[in-house]
């Protein structure tokens, strides 16, 4: 083989193992009930697959490979373990499941395992960093480094992160299970978060802009649709996907050359991808459907009446106004408050929702939030008071460090003023 | 797995000996203890005394240290504590929130270490 064929194959071997670690991985920790463990014999198995498929080509089934791989690697692990005896009850399960080894045992338990996977990854009990990490690492398949990378921490601080999240796993005694009733709430909630935390990551425009975030939208969606599949009667997973589908679909429109952020009301509506728009929307009728709204059912909502919108002017902000409304309800927060007077600002025009506005002023919990006094800036500016608005203006600019929201403000400001 | 249940709580918030709030807590923990003695999960526990009466002793370049009260000052202090037989941490926390007291102070769970 040419160095150039070696190197196409070994880049389509790591993609395999990629795609099949999540599945292979809850399948071991599920048999091995060690996380450490199962995570070691799968990167052998890995290293392994490395060396021969390169040249032997990839196996038809190259999830049964590893898995089988990666089982027979415990074996001799737990073989060579200094306590033998202790676990030999361990090794003689292993040694059954390798005799009668077939393509059931790998398809038939593996949805059922990942869910399991997910649960534990997501533990309340574990910091919620620690949540996040763990999450990409062992669902995602992703490499130390490269979540090193996306969360702008040293690969060491990391790999330490993970493997204390590991050993408190495991000196716990953090079940790897699907929680039981009275816990489902909760946990599933813990579920939601983490992956919403991923996307939120890779979506946020924030200093340090890194070419690994847009990669971690794609992983929190993949994640997302694993999960509505895993646990496709729960409305709210499939709120979630439905809001991350309808959030990706502005990616193109919502960063200028230069990668500064472009506010809603700024964007190019033509640049928005239709095709994750009808996606998302599909999903979230569905979920709606149910009759069980929740707080990323309504998000989503909010979200696709703006990608229905022809533009800023023609959006359905009454409707809007109540959702933000039904939003609070069920999750109140300053910022929610903030967004619904915006939307009620479009709805009845700017007059109305400035009591509100002068309301969270008050309260103060957002005084170092830039989007507060940016949408107070606007708010004044329409409702027509010049000298409130422009000192809402330079209370935003000194808040602002992004250079197209700063251009934008400055814009604003100046118009005022002239 | 064995798990401790370390029980915190303000000891000058706790209710009062004779009052109709103590007698309730003491109801609520006497039937907590019936419950995991009958579901064989209690291996021990018991209510400590006060913080006033806490000895802390450390031994420093070969002399002992002896100072009066406890390891360090918090808010919420050690009262009690149960150590418990659970199948995992799901179960120990499931137990540990029904303690009388979370209701009100914390109850931090830790597991016992193995030698294996």
């Amino acid at each position: 083989m040419t160095p150039a064929s070696l190197e196409r194959t070994r880049t389509a071997v790591q993609g395999i193992v990629r795609e099949e670690w999540g599945r292979v991985l809850a399948s071991l920790v599920g048999q091995l009930r060690d996380f450490a463990l199962a995570e070691d014999v799968l990167q052998d198995a890995v290293v392994a697959a490395l060396g021969h498929w390169p040249g032997d080509g990839v196996p038809a089934e190259p999830r049964a490979w590893l898995l089988l791989t990666a089982r027979r690697k415990a074996i001799d692990r737990l073989r060579r373990d200094a306590n033998f005896q202790a676990k030999s009850a361990e090794l003689a399960v292993l040694r059954e499941l390798d005799r009668q080894a077939g393509q059931d045992d790998v398809d038939e338990t593996i949805a059922d395992q990942r869910l399991r996977l997910i649960f534990t990854c997501c533990h309340p009990a574990l910091a919620e960093a620690a949540r996040v990490a763990l999450t990409l690492r062992t669902l995602g398949g992703l490499a130390t480094e490269e979540i090193a990378r996306a969360f702008l921490v040293p690969e060491p601080t990391m790999a330490q992160r993970l493997t204390r999240a590991k050993r408190k796993i495991k000196a716990a005694g953090i079940p790897y299970q699907v929680p039981e009733p009275a816990l489902w709430a909760e946990r599933l909630g813990s579920v939601l978060a983490v992956i919403y935390l991923i996307f939120n990551e890779g979506y946020a425009a924030t200093a340090g802009e890194s070419p690994t975030r847009g990669a971690l939208c794609r992983e929190a969606i993949r994640l997302g649709r694993i999960l509505v599949q895993l646990v496709p009667a729960e409305p709210e997973a499939a709120g979630l996907l439905a809001l991350m589908l309808l959030h990706d679909s502005r990616r193109l429109a919502r960063s200028d050359a230069q990668g500064d952020l472009i506010t809603l009301e700024q964007q190019d509506r033509a640049l928005w991808d239709r095709d994750l728009i009808a996606a998302g929307d599909r999903l979230l009728k569905g979920a709606l459907a149910r009759g069980s709204p929740g707080p990323y059912q309504i998000q989503a909502a909010i979200s696709a009446l703006h990608a229905q919108a022809p533009s800023i002017a023609a959006t359905d902000w009454r409707e809007i106004t109540l959702l933000y409304g039904e939003l609070h309800a069920l999750q109140p927060s300053p910022v929610v408050r903030l967004n619904g007077a915006v939307a009620l600002s479009f709805a009845e025009g700017a007059e109305a929702a400035l009591p509100v506005l002068a309301e969270l002023a008050v309260e103060g919990a957002l005084v170092r939030y830039q989007p507060f006094h940016a949408a107070q800036a606007d708010t004044l500016r329409r409702a027509g008071r010049k000298a409130a608005a422009a000192k809402a203006y330079r209370q935003a600019l000194a808040l602002t460090r992004n250079a197209a929201e700063r251009r934008f403000l400055e814009g604003r400001l100046g118009d005022l003023l002239g | 797995m064995k798990y401790m249940c370390l029980i915190y709580g303000e000891e000058t918030k706790h209710p009062q000996a004779g009052t109709p709030e103590m007698a309730e807590l003491m109801q609520g923990y006497m039937a907590f203890t019936k419950d995991i003695r009958e579901n064989n999960v209690m291996v021990a526990g018991d209510p400590l005394e006060p913080v006033a009466t806490a000895t802390t002793v450390r031994l420093r370049g070969g002399k002992s240290e002896t100072t009066d009260g406890p390891f360090a000052e918090t808010k919420e202090q050690l009262g009690g504590y149960y150590i418990l037989d659970c199948k995992d941490l799901d179960e120990a926390l499931a137990y540990a929130a029904r303690i009388p007291t979370a209701a009100f102070g914390s109850v931090e769970v830790r597991p016992i270490m193995v030698f294996d």
